[in-house]
């Protein structure tokens, strides 16, 4: 099982000292944040993606690189990639120029975002949302998957003979997680393609996040890629640990009540209660954390949310230390003691090379010479000559 | 006698403990349950104060998460057969309480149940509340209030007016609820409705596999999308 921890990439007021860090500083720390979560041990480091004031996470791929460049093992993503606002062409060219750059070290989740107004701003129409969603996944899993591409849709232009570059590296598509809370398309969709799914999980009661991990793992059995248990599923969750119960509670409460999604609502204390906010000693953000497989089943992925709400950086380096030393090491054990036989684990590059070649060497596609497009001639790589690239109608 | 009984669920928005609005809404409940007795039908009463909801209203209100008094008022009218809806009237309109609290409820929640509207005001200048306002909200609900309204003004409370319209709206509500008018609309014409998924009124219900939104998710294409059908 992997465990990681994901940022919204929020820029804050610090409540408790009255402190707005600029862009530049919150961008060097986040990168800080990230190298702390290899150092400590954990797996996964992801990034949301926002256009608007105060966060600063309009460039994710360019984060995610900087960050690979800089570690060995860490496995960087997103949460979410904007499925709706980002053209799917976009999407395949910078995530498989990630793949390559972080030697396979990434894959990324994909959702619609919670931001309304930004869908003019990139020319989409929100009442389209979830159809636009869907249609430009469906492009999206083609072009990484075929050399030479045609297709119309309704919500983009229509492509002629369009080959998505740099290929995936080793001609395996990154893997892909779909994010949501509640709609049942966008499960359904993960399932057909045998994809994973995401379920934030962090700001609803746990039915919400049962309904939705159970709706998947039958469909995906229903579309043949295993038995429900092997449904590759992956749980949001926040935690702020301290070393005992009460210095975690007094740390925390003075951030979560002004926090920009919870402030002026629910208690502290009600909203752990009802949630699966962990606020609390390691203990207790272990036990917490290890009943989320009672009611979702064994599953791949735990990313937490640490960096949020203003904490100042140095507060989330020391609760990195805590969840990395402390926390994720006994979930690991226990995890790996419940979990049923035949769970896999979440796909990794190699795994997926293993799966597609087996012994066999990757496939390496090396371009023919510039013919100045892509609609004429035979497909644009050598090893697959003859393939004729299908003509525009005229 | 049913094993299963009839549930009458009462919703009061008094803002006191006795309110004028919670014994307006107790004297149409009494009635609604002796003309069931009557037909034959055990009523059973749940009621709701909002009042004794406020503390979870504003985290209702702003993320829509539900505490757990909230969530215990949502079972009751999930399972409720007939409800009573009763609200003092504060600035020409009805209570803050009472209309935030269904603002939050889930849009498919009420759906063909009947109900008597009910409200109290210190002038009879208020009397068009429950009609003018109030069942509007309900309309939106896809609810069915009784065609007759509930108002008392402090003059109302004793006359004999106010009893006998009680007594028409409790038989309206009663023929209502015995028609089974709810569990029609929820078998056959559910599906003709919004619901989001796992909502608690829908909980039971199958998601429907041949939409044209489950097509394109597993790989299908839209004809066209629905805002450039007109243009062409």
């Amino acid at each position: 099982m992997q465990f990681g921890i994901m940022s919204v990439s929020d820029i804050t007021r610090d409540p408790v000292n009255d402190y707005t860090p600029s862009e530049a500083e919150r961008i060097k720390n986040v990168a800080r944040i990230a190298l702390k979560a290899e150092e400590v041990g954990l797996d996964v480091f992801a990034i949301g993606e926002h256009h608007n004031p105060p966060f600063f996470s309009s460039s994710p791929t360019t984060l995610l690189a900087h960050i690979a460049a800089q570690t060995e093992h860490l496995t960087v993503t997103t949460s979410t990639t904007l499925i709706t606002t980002n053209d799917p062409v976009r999407i395949a060219e910078e995530y498989a120029m990630l793949q390559h750059l972080s030697g396979g070290r990434m894959d990324l989740m994909l959702g619609r975002g919670n931001t309304g107004p930004v869908y003019p701003w990139f020319g989409q129409d929100i009442r389209q949302g979830l159809p636009l969603a869907l249609e430009n996944y469906n492009l999206l899993h083609r072009l990484w998957r075929e050399d030479v591409v045609d297709w119309t849709g309704n919500y983009r232009g229509p492509l002629q003979g369009f080959t998505s570059t740099p290929r995936p590296l080793d001609d395996v598509p990154p893997f892909v997680w779909h994010g949501s809370i509640r709609t049942p398309e966008i499960a359904e969709q993960a399932a057909y393609y045998g994809n994973g799914f995401f379920a934030n999980h962090i700001f609803w009661p746990k039915e919400h996040t049962q309904r939705m991990v159970q709706f998947y793992r039958q469909r995906f059995e229903h579309y043949g890629h295993g038995n429900q248990a092997e449904a590759i599923v992956g749980l949001g969750g926040q935690t702020f640990i301290g070393k005992t119960s009460q210095e975690a509670r007094d740390k925390f409460r003075p951030y979560f009540n002004e926090a920009p999604v919870y402030g002026h609502g629910p208690s502290l204390d009600d909203f752990s209660s009802q949630t699966p906010l962990a606020v609390g000693s390691v203990q207790e953000v272990i036990d917490k954390t290890l009943e989320f497989r009672e009611y979702v089943g064994d599953y791949q992925r735990q990313l937490f949310l640490v960096d949020h709400a203003g904490l100042p950086v140095e507060m989330v380096l020391e609760q990195l230390e805590f969840l990395g030393n402390e926390v994720v090491p006994v979930l690991r054990k226990e995890t790996e003691s419940r979990r049923a036989p035949g769970v896999p684990n979440a796909p990794t590059h190699a795994s997926m090379v293993h799966a597609k070649y087996g012994d066999a060497e990757p496939r390496q596609p090396r371009p023919n010479a510039n013919r100045g497009d892509n609609v004429t001639g035979a497909s644009p790589y050598q090893d697959s000559e003859g393939t004729q690239a299908i003509y525009p109608s005229m | 006698m049913n094993a299963d009984p009839t549930r009458l669920v009462v919703v009061s928005a008094g803002a006191s403990n006795p309110s004028s609005t919670r014994m307006l809404a107790d004297r149409i409940a009494q009635r609604v349950t002796s003309r069931g007795r009557e037909g034959g039908h055990d009523i059973a009463v749940e009621v709701i104060e909002v009042r004794e909801l406020l503390p979870e209203l504003p985290q209702a209100l702003s993320s829509r998460f539900m505490g757990p008094a909230f969530t215990r008022a949502i079972e009751a009218l999930t399972r409720a057969d007939g409800i009573i809806a009763a609200t003092p009237v504060y600035k020409a309109a009805a209570s803050a309480a009472f209309t935030g609290f269904f603002q939050v409820l889930e849009d498919d929640l009420l759906i063909g149940k009947p109900m008597v509207l009910a409200a109290t005001a210190g002038t009879s200048r208020h009397s068009l509340v429950a009609d003018t306002e109030m069942r509007s909200l309900f309309a939106y609900m896809r609810a069915l209030p009784v065609p007759t309204s509930l108002f008392a003004a402090p003059e109302d409370m004793n006359s004999e007016g106010l009893g006998s319209r009680i007594d028409r709206a409790a038989r309206e509500l009663t023929a209502l609820m015995a028609a089974g008018f709810a569990d029609a609309v929820r078998g056959d014409t559910w599906h003709h409705y919004s619901h989001e998924f796992g909502s608690a009124a829908n909980a039971e219900a199958s998601v429907d596999f041949d939409s044209d939104l489950m097509k394109l998710a597993t790989g299908g294409t839209l004809s066209r999308p629905k805002s450039q059908e007109k243009a062409e």
